[in-house]
């Protein structure tokens, strides 16, 4: 009988009871004796020479412990917040990287940079005290949008990054492009924004600092995705702290979406302060504060071309994208809109010619990162919304269009013109899939029935790629990375039988705890309730570099099967011992470990229990002990895909978009836990929906000011925004080069989803002559394009 | 939030002999409006006087016909009762798309009008239905109780008891919500008294208002057709990032359309 708990089984998630009933330990329900509260005073302005700060008034209010500034900082010795990604200019100059202090020392760069902090008390008291802190500002005018600020005589957010680039990346092929736009039957254009968003993790950020002066032991809890990689950038380049004196946990952590990988200052600022204080240090960022200094994500103005021969055959596409770093770049800034967005840019297609030229824009406002999908829904949002645009101006049917262009699953492993190579998909299967789920051929008749009830009706798709399973190191530090992505893994059998297994990966609503825990079940029979797995604390697993860019099954989960690859290595030996036969003979099948052609076995139990009572063993040839660590650096990206479809109706007397249908057909390779992967893909397509309809992040143009500040003005989706999603997934093309052959799933749902949803919108608007409309479709940006366009209905 | 002292009188009496002892005084509703406000340090008030435990502000009635809600009645308790949905029940569906439940689990009658936020939807039942708001004090005619953005007839002190609405022939209410916050980017409240067709407007302008234009061409011929020639200009009208003037005024001709189709 198969694993009712093993690889494939759509278990429910365990964590699940802890979360929903209030029982999570995240890093604010910490709290320490002698605890102190830090609020940060932040610039009201988005850029302004910081002429002094006084801080008597605050030093005297009641609680204050202290008040600490940039100055008390630089006096520290503490250093800038490092970038762990460097790009180099088309000319081979490095991308400038100016200081990024924890807290501002002379300049405050966007609203919410810190100034100052206060630590007292109580938090109350730490509040009052911040708004005594009297900080002399000298106003300066902004550069806010990344377009204005590569204007001569623009406001310069650095004094020594001129014209605010900090740099101008190229990648492809440009003459071969140019050649093959010359033969072109037709070039289709667009120009397109992919706007700014605010990323909304349910748990605001916080952190605890802690030093213990009997060890000189520094303690951090932080909401991380990924604490080893906290640790090291804060230890080796902040504070100076060497690793084995500083101990970074990130306890239940309440989703990231991104926006929690990064190294933010308040890490840094509560760290160094609970040594100067004596006494532990906590933040807790209020929702008004998350807005104002989450790191953001997307923000990408773009042109695009694409050049078709007469039958419709992509020839080429050229892309020219400027991407708002905000004020100062955080971690992994660079690479977001270069090696995660560019090298994505050939999707499904087989266009032979692809040139990229990226300009990376330093504004007065809060640093630009990697937001879930990071890169690849700005390079699918791009390529299928540039399709959709030919598709329409060539008149061939935009599913007939995309399959005629397809990378064939034969031609796989395929070499892209921009660096990757895929080695699965079968993309013509996603649409065969689709195309029924949605009825495509019935589009029309639920187009008459729109029309009779006076409402527009449209359907588009998005085939999209994504690059996951980040990263084989050696590309990854050739294109730029600081850092090394592999993943860690320890599997630990315990006498009894039962399993501790340490993951390097963190778990922030993925559901880590199960799907880990099935890998284990299934390979050794282990009751599911016999596993238990442990990550997010440097003190506790190898060194790991945690959760993004879809990559913890991939990578983290492949550290674990190698792990268990040691493991049966090593139960192999015990089991030969034991049962007195051959190390080859013993066969591991089922938890069962058994010698081959006998009826003499052993369960994992056994070998466990002898593992650590091994009262006879041939100690020189086997070592006690069952517990193996590994880590997996992976050979290539993993490159889910995928088919989604979108159709909408319009009311055209409001301009209110309501999506009707959506399905997603995907590609994750193997499947562990389908419900998990379900519910992946429906938070992801919300986010992706989110960003095509409702979600934009707003800066007052000329003062800097964040007029979307608060969820009264960021609109996030809601329940009943979305429909009901039809999800499937095949498993027909595994991996090729990861042992489980999984591809991810968590950043796919967002990928594909906001180039459906235009897609759909544009196709209903299409018999007004519209042709683009940018993100989010709001009701009075499709009203006033209706209005702006006349109906074709002569046409028609 | 500042620290405040909180207090809980049991009469609107005691209610306001409380108010007339403290510095800086505020009445407390369901605080969905002031303790947000309160959390973010924009308003300090020496005193919260909260109306919660005032029996004299609770209830539904009926009365002369129409309807008498108690000030600190909730959202969800008008839209929920039977006496609402009977007499009046264009504004018991009003009630029900007010906010999210969590809002109208809590927010109050009394606290919707006397913040007069110019994109509520209370103002516009107020107007349309042709209420008188009680006080402690006196009874003001709802056409002359919202006197601007956030403002209003009341005076220092003086507390809303209750809004009495009369009860129209036919009625409805049309809104398009704020996707995000979920107010009113306009709401439009039709109400029939015989002959006469009142149109109020809320969310459009500064404060609820009254479309002469609509009125006149509706009492003339109670079709949705007939407002086609009426229009309602964009100047003056409320512009931020989710809506224009002229995307506002162009939507209060579509909501009252849909309110007098709604009206059957
Ligand atoms: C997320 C969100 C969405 C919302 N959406 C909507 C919406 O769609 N439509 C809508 O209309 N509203 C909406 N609101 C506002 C909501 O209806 C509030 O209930 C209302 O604004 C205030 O009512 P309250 O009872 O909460 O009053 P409070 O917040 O307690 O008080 C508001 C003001 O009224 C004063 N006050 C309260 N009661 C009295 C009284 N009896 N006499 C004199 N003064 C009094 C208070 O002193 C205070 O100044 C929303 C609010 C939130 C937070």
């Amino acid at each position: 009988m198969a694993n009712p708990n093993g690889i494939g089984a759509p278990v429910r998630r365990r964590e699940d009871a802890r979360f929903l009933t209030g029982r999570g330990t995240y890093t604010d329900d910490i709290n320490r004796p002698g605890q102190t509260h830090a609020v940060f005073v932040r610039s009201p302005y988005a850029h302004a020479t910081i002429r002094g700060i006084d801080a008597a008034e605050a030093m005297q209010a009641p609680g204050v412990i202290a008040v600490l500034t940039g100055a008390d900082m630089a006096a520290d010795k503490v250093g800038s917040l490092p970038c762990g990604w460097q790009i180099h200019s088309k000319d081979g100059s490095p991308m400038k990287e100016p200081p990024h202090f924890p807290i501002a020392r002379d300049r405050a760069r966007y609203v919410g940079d810190a100034v100052a902090v206060v630590i007292a008390e109580t938090r109350e008291q730490a509040k009052d005290a911040a708004e005594l802190v009297m900080v002399d500002y000298e106003e300066l005018p902004a550069a806010v949008t990344s377009l204005k600020a590569l204007e001569g005589g623009a406001p310069q957010v650095h004094d020594d990054v001129g014209g605010n680039l900090c740099f101008d990346w190229h990648l492809g092929d440009a003459a071969a492009v140019d050649a093959a736009f010359a033969q072109a039957a037709h070039v289709a254009k667009l120009d397109l924004i992919n706007q700014r968003l605010v990323p909304k993790a349910m748990e605001p950020r916080a952190a605890l600092g802690e030093y213990d002066r009997a060890t000189g032991e520094h303690t951090l809890t932080t909401t991380s995705q990924n604490p080893h990689v906290i640790r090291l950038l804060m230890g080796a380049f902040v504070l100076g702290i060497p690793e084995h004196k500083l101990r970074v946990v990130a306890p239940d952590v309440g989703g990231g979406f991104g926006s929690k990988i990064f190294h933010y200052g308040e890490e840094a600022v509560v760290t160094w302060a609970a040594k100067k204080v004596g006494r532990p240090v906590k933040w807790t960022a209020e929702r008004s504060e998350s807005f104002l200094t989450d790191a953001h994500g997307r923000d990408h103005v773009s042109h695009a071309e694409l050049a078709l021969d007469k039958d419709g055959n992509f020839l080429a596409l050229r892309v020219a994208t400027v991407a708002n770093m905000g004020a100062y770049l955080s971690t992994f800034a660079p690479s977001i809109p270069t090696y995660l967005y560019a090298t994505l840019l050939a999707g499904q297609y087989k266009t032979p010619a692809i040139y990229a030229e990226v300009k990376a824009v330093f504004t007065n406002t809060v640093p630009v990162d990697a937001y879930r999908g990071a890169g690849r829904p700005e390079a699918c949002y791009l390529i299928e919304r540039l399709v959709e645009v030919a598709a329409a101006e060539t008149g061939i049917d935009k599913a007939e269009l995309r399959r005629r262009n397809f990378v064939p699953a034969a031609a796989m492993p395929y070499q892209t013109p921009v660096a990757l190579q895929y080695d699965t998909g079968d993309f013509a299967k996603n649409l065969d899939i689709a195309l029924p789920l949605v009825d495509y051929d019935g589009f029309a008749a639920r187009k008459a029935d729109s029309v009779r009830r006076g409402k527009l009706r449209g359907i588009g798709f998005a085939t999209y790629i994504e690059a996951c399973g980040i990263a084989p190191s050696n590309i990854a530090g050739a294109l730029g990375a600081r850092a090394g992505l592999y993943e860690s893994a320890e599997v630990r059998f315990h006498p009894t039988g039962s399993v501790t297994v340490f993951t390097g990966s963190h778990s922030h609503g993925q559901g880590h705890e199960t799907t880990f825990a099935q890998l284990v079940s299934e390979r050794f029979g282990v009751p599911i309730e016999n596993v238990e797995i442990v990550h997010g604390d440097t003190s506790k697993i190898p060194f790991g570099m945690g959760t993004y860019g879809s990559r913890s099954l991939a990578v983290g989960g492949s550290a674990i099967v190698k792990a268990m690859d040691k493991v049966e290595r090593k139960a192999k030996k015990i089991a030969a011992h034991m049962l007195e036969a051959a190390e080859a003979d013993i066969e591991a099948k089922d938890g069962r470990f058994v010698v081959a052609g006998t009826d003499k076995s052993l369960t994992i139990g056994d070998i466990a229990l002898q593992a650590y009572v091994p009262h006879n063993f041939p100690l020189d040839e086997l070592e006690p002990g069952l517990d193996e660590q590994a880590f997996y650096d992976p050979k290539n990206f993993t490159y889910p895909n995928g088919c989604h479809v979108c159709e909408v109706e319009i009311d055209p007397d409001t301009g209110v978009v309501q999506v009707v249908n959506f399905a997603a057909v995907d590609d994750f390779g193997r499947v562990i836990n389908p419900l998990i992967v379900e519910g992946q893909v429906h938070g992801g397509l919300v986010q992706g929906i989110g960003q095509a309809l409702l979600e934009n992040c707003v800066y007052d143009p000329e003062s800097g000011q964040l007029l979307t500040g608060s969820y009264m003005d960021y609109c996030m989706p809601r329940a009943d925004d979305v429909p009901s999603f039809t999800v499937r997934y095949h498993e027909d093309q595994p991996c090729t080069h990861n042992p489980l052959g999984v591809k991810g799933c968590g950043e796919a749902g967002t990928i594909g989803a906001s180039a459906a949803v235009m897609n759909a919108v544009v196709h209903a608007l299409s018999e007004y002559g519209i042709t683009h409309l940018d993100m989010p479709a709001t009701p009075e940006r499709v009203w006033q394009a209706i209005r702006h366009h006349t109906p074709a209905q002569a046409a028609e | 939030m500042y620290a405040f002292t909180y207090h809980r009188p049991k009469t609107v009496a005691d209610a306001t002999a409380l108010l007339g002892q403290f510095e800086d005084p505020k009445l407390l509703g369901g605080g969905q409006t002031l303790l947000p406000t309160l959390k973010q340090r924009l308003a300090r008030p020496s005193d919260l006087i909260d109306l919660g435990q005032i029996p004299e502000l609770q209830g539904i009635g009926e009365e002369a016909g129409g309807l008498t809600v108690g000030a600190f009645t909730r959202h969800a308790q008008v839209a929920h009762s039977d006496t609402v949905q009977r007499v009046i029940p264009a504004l018991a569906s009003l009630a029900e798309g007010i906010g999210d439940r969590q809002v109208r689990n809590m927010g109050t009658l009394g606290g919707s009008i006397c913040n007069a936020d110019p994109s509520a939807d209370y103002p516009a039942a107020v107007v349309a239905l042709k209420a008188t708001v009680r006080t402690d004090r006196r009874e003001i005619a709802g056409d002359d109780f919202f006197t601007g953005m956030f403002e209003t007839a009341l005076e220092p002190g003086e507390i809303v008891t209750a809004v009495h609405f009369q009860k129209p022939d036919k009625a409805a209410y049309a809104k398009f919500r704020n996707p995000a916050s979920r107010y009113a980017i306009v709401g439009v409240f039709v109400a029939v008294f015989g002959s006469e067709v009142r149109v109020a407007v809320t969310g459009a302008g500064p404060s609820v208002f009254r479309a002469d234009d609509m009125e006149a061409a509706l009492a003339q011929d109670f079709r949705a057709d007939a407002l086609n020639g009426a229009s309602v200009s964009a100047d003056g009208l409320n512009a931020d990032i989710h809506a224009s003037a002229e995307y506002r005024a162009h939507l209060v001709r579509v909501m009252a359309r849909r309110a007098v189709e709604a009206c059957g």
